[in-house]
């Protein structure tokens, strides 16, 4: 080790003097028309001790942060908020702790960056590169200990033992492979069905009533006035999502009630799938999912916010714009016995993105 | 001999101990002197490097709080607009992160900055492998895996920004089952499988977890490790300058200089990373309230390196196919999984195409000027246009708002310049690649243009030339000259049918496409005839350096005879000559 330390020493010498007396060091070459001109540290004493107590001062003012660190740590209320300015009102744990920290890990860089720029040895050096490629002689002996173990083994000779080998070696990871399929277990309402058919479903179906969403009341005609918007759901989500303990039944029954005057509406999905010109739409983007809530009173226009495919549901929820290919699914509605608006039928095809199964 | 002081007795003994069960000092021995290149772009990869020491300790620490459950509880922390609600664990367990655990937010945003530096950094580092030709033989398969690093690093931040289970999170989930649906005969399965069911399922936050803090983390960690092991068996690409050939190093040795600045470095990385985290907010979940697959946020945004892939989304025009009752939805799978997947092949596979249609076997370990190599720097070009123009997709709403544009005239536009725009700017960047290397081949044989003009005796006017200084002529002389494939011949001298006339035939267009171009350096006689030139002119000037020699002692006397910088008065000056200092 002492070698090492030594070596240290010796570029310490050959410092600041110029390219030309580059230290002679075993591996390296001089460099002789490489430019190199004396830093200041170099040659004058009192400018490197400068910058060695400049480089200490950065060290000792990490310690400090750090200790300031863990006083922001014990002392701030997580909770107190501090008007900065420019960044407004701000957590002043978060602040003071990042700030500290921040402060601490920095100057411990900058403290070495500055020692290597001022105090240590600022003349380039030299050392060859080899070819990749082994010597001649290393692949000779490569290829011979290949070809011993390939006639000690009989690898090329036992066809048999070869061929079911590798068929062995073909089959072993199938268990594992096999083992993902209880990656889904199908739940109590799935059993028996294909994803694509439990895709192709919704909770609607003949007689729902449709509530509001977040109130869970029943929607009457009169609730929605022309022009007006209603995110509204099937009146047995809640027990379906008490059953099933997830977010799937909702992601699938969302719809958009939307209301104008009945000889707004140009096309629609079916006939009399209004109810006095409220029309009942999906509410989950055939593109690729998102749920869609932009409705353009005045147009009639749905836009979703993720990729910005825009339907037309005063024209049967056709895309007018956008990479979405499929026109939203409409949900037929009608009244039941007390005025509450209620499904006539599940959706007539599956709503949201498109998938391979689908028709 | 200097004396020892104890702790190198300590440290010495302890190679020891080392070295006699490991035969360590070996290693030490040839290694501690190593000699690492020198420049600002050398960097790049040490900030994704050190980022990603950061994000992996960071995470550990994230690990440590966050519950990765979709287990419904009511909150009931710091944050009062949130109280009482019913949300997923996870998203619990990360507000609490926020406003209950002292540093908790800190940590969170400092891994969410150091991941986006971290990605950032890589591409940036990416480019310049790129564009100096740092992946041609020997460093192809380094590049390989940087490529793979890449595709990492984003499942790693995809993932990563998906486990909070907040609203703006749960919709880039949406978003991306709606893409694996989109895959033919497996999608639907697939998508069953990796969620548990539908969407969005109780599973799919735990499965995340596992692969964001365990599979994803685990490859990228091995690999970083070969790529910085090969980087060290292949040494360091340097640029060219004075006494740099491609057969040696040019720098530091690593002990100390380089451990001081590259570890330096690394602290330098981390303090601005914890600085950025405790005072710049990022990803403010508690504002997006917890994930319901049935609302969301307008203008959504995901992180930047995703921005390109929801670009392409965005801009696909509409095309879906249905034949024999099956459904192709060429609108999702072309952006979100055909165009990238060719982009990233292309990217791994290019040190290959670009060797075999150069035919350059040559080990290159002096870095290329990027003008050197016209057809490759368009080519890295023409790509960032094509990827600026999807990241500018990404962000059509915000760009609608913001300066009040149509969005569908935005993405009209997009459309056609994502079709005219790449190989223009191909084209350009080959053209000024081209025209820098006539500039540098005239520098060599005329010297630098010195901006003086100067009138001589007989009544010409010249501009001064001056002789390149040698780190420049070092810098400009580097390129290697690439010879073109020859034209092949359909038979040979012994009428011998050559069976592969086509593929040579395209191999020899292709690379008279890609080096054929090549401005070649003057030879080493005609450097010497306009060094001469030079000489010519200083020699023409000398009586003018004569006179400023007394310029000076005019200043010391308070006379002004020239301004510096004025060629006119320097004219004057020689026009009026030596008599003229007599006023």
């Amino acid at each position: 080790m002492s070698d090492l330390t030594t070596q240290g020493h010796d570029s310490h010498a050959g410092d600041g003097h110029g390219h030309e007396v580059a230290p002679a060091r075993p591996g390296y070459s001089p460099v002789a028309d490489i430019p190199h001109s004396p830093r200041a540290t170099d040659t004058d004493p009192r400018m490197a001790r400068r910058a060695e107590r400049q480089v200490a001062a950065m060290f000792v003012l990490s310690m400090l942060f750090v200790v300031l660190f863990v006083v922001a740590y014990v002392a701030i209320d997580k909770t107190t908020i501090v008007y900065i300015p420019v960044m407004g009102e701000v957590n002043f744990s978060q602040v003071a702790l990042g700030f500290t920290l921040g402060a601490a890990v920095f100057l411990i860089g900058a403290g070495a960056i500055q020692w290597a720029k001022k105090l240590m040895p600022d003349v380039e050096v030299v050392q060859e590169r080899h070819d990749m490629a082994s010597p001649k002689d290393d692949t000779n002996l490569a290829a011979a200990n290949y070809e011993r173990g390939k006639e000690e083994s009989g690898f090329a000779r036992y066809t048999i033992i070869r061929r079911t080998l590798i068929g062995a070696l073909a089959l072993f990871p199938i268990p594992l492979i096999i083992m993902l399929k209880d990656l889904w277990v199908p739940g109590p309402l799935e059993q028996g069905k294909s994803p694509a058919q439990i895709l192709s479903t919704t909770l609607w179906r003949k007689g729902s009533r449709i509530v509001s969403d977040g109130t869970y009341l029943p929607v009457k005609a009169t609730d929605l006035p022309v022009g007006g918007l209603i995110s509204a759901v099937p009146e047995d989500l809640r027990e379906v999502e008490e059953i099933e303990g997830n977010l799937n039944a909702r992601g699938k029954a969302a719809i958009i009630l939307v209301r104008m005057q009945p000889d707004q509406i140009r096309s629609q999905q079916g006939e009399g799938w209004d109810y006095q010109g409220i029309l009942a739409y999906s509410k989950i983007c055939t593109h690729v999912g998102c749920p869609i809530a932009l409705y353009e009173q005045r147009t009639h226009h749905l836009l979703c916010p993720c990729h910005q495919s825009t339907f037309d549901l005063a024209d049967a929820g056709n895309v007018i714009f956008g990479p979405a290919a499929r026109n939203m699914p409409q949900l037929p509605i009608g009244v039941d016995e007390e005025g509450f608006l209620i499904a006539m039928s599940d959706f007539e095809q599956p709503i949201g993105p498109s998938f391979w199964e689908r028709a | 001999m200097t004396t020892t002081s104890p702790i190198e007795k300590v440290g010495g003994g302890a190679a020891n101990y080392v070295d006699q069960r490991l035969g360590s000092n070996k290693f030490l021995g040839r290694n501690l002197g190593k000699v690492f290149p020198d420049h600002w772009s050398f960097m790049l990869g040490e900030i994704a490097l050190y980022s990603f020491v950061v994000v992996l300790l960071t995470g550990v620490f994230l690990t440590l709080f966050y519950k990765p459950s979709s287990l419904e509880v009511i909150y009931d922390g710091s944050y009062v607009p949130l109280k009482g609600i019913k949300m997923t664990e996870a998203y619990a367990s990360s507000l609490d992160l926020s406003f209950d655990i002292r540093g908790g937010l800190l940590l969170r945003q400092m891994h969410h900055w150091a991941a986006l530096i971290f990605v950032g950094a890589i591409a940036v580092h990416m480019f310049r492998v790129f564009f100096t030709g740092a992946f041609r033989k020997p460093r192809e398969f380094n590049w390989i895996i940087g490529v793979a690093l890449t595709t990492l690093a984003l499942g790693a931040g995809f993932s990563g920004y998906s486990l909070p289970d907040d609203l703006l999170s749960g919709t880039g989930l949406q978003i991306a089952r709606g893409i694996m649906q989109a895959i033919p005969v497996v999608g639907t399965w697939m998508a069953f499988l990796l969620f548990g069911g539908e969407f969005p399922g109780t599973d799919f936050i735990s499965r995340l977890y596992s692969v964001h803090i365990l599979l994803i983390p685990g490859l990228i960690l091995a690999l970083v490790t070969v790529h910085l092991m090969m980087v060290w068996t292949q040494k360091h690409t340097q640029f060219p300058g004075p006494g740099r050939t491609n057969d040696n190093v040019v720098g530091y040795p690593l002990m100390p200089v380089y451990m001081a600045k590259a570890g330096g470095f690394f602290f330098i990385v981390f303090g601005i990373i914890a600085l950025i985290g405790g005072l710049v907010t990022i990803n403010p979940i508690w504002l997006f309230g917890p994930f319901t697959p049935d609302q969301v946020s307008a203008g959504s945004q995901p992180d930047w390196y995703i921005g390109w892939l929801d670009g392409a989304l965005r801009m696909m025009p509409n095309i879906e196919t249905t034949t024999f009752g099956y459904t192709i939805s060429w609108n999702v799978l072309i952006p979100a999984a055909i165009i990238p997947g060719i982009i990233f092949t292309a990217l791994a596979l290019y040190p290959f195409l670009e060797a075999w249609v150069t035919g350059d076997k040559r080990e290159h370990n002096l870095l290329d000027r990027p003008r050197n190599a016209p057809t490759r720097t368009g080519i890295g070009v023409m790509a960032i246009t094509f990827y600026s123009l999807l990241w500018i997709g990404g962000a059509n709403d915000i760009i609608a708002i913001t300066f009040d544009l149509s969005i569908n005239s935005i993405i009209w536009a997009l459309r056609i310049l994502i079709i005219v725009l790449p190989p223009i700017s191909f084209v350009v960047t080959r053209r000024i690649c081209l025209g820098l290397q006539r500039r540098d081949r005239d520098k060599l044989l005329h010297g630098y243009e010195s901006g003086r003009i100067l009138r001589l005796p007989n009544g010409e006017f010249i501009e001064v030339h001056q002789p390149l200084n040698y780190k420049e002529m070092a810098v400009i002389t580097s390129k290697t000259d690439v010879a073109v494939m020859p034209a092949p011949v359909k038979t040979d001298a012994d009428g011998v049918a050559n069976k592969l006339y086509l593929v040579d035939k395209l191999r020899h267009r292709l690379s008279s496409f890609f080096y054929g171009e090549n401005i070649p350096l003057p030879s080493a006689a005609e450097i010497e005839a306009g060094q001469h030139h030079a000489e010519h002119d200083a020699a023409a000037e000398a009586p003018l350096a004569a006179y400023e020699d007394r310029d000076e002692l005019f200043n010391a006397h308070g006379g002004v005879l020239h301004h510096p910088g004025m060629p006119m008065t320097n004219m004057e000056q020689v026009e009026q000559g030596p008599a003229g200092t007599s006023h």
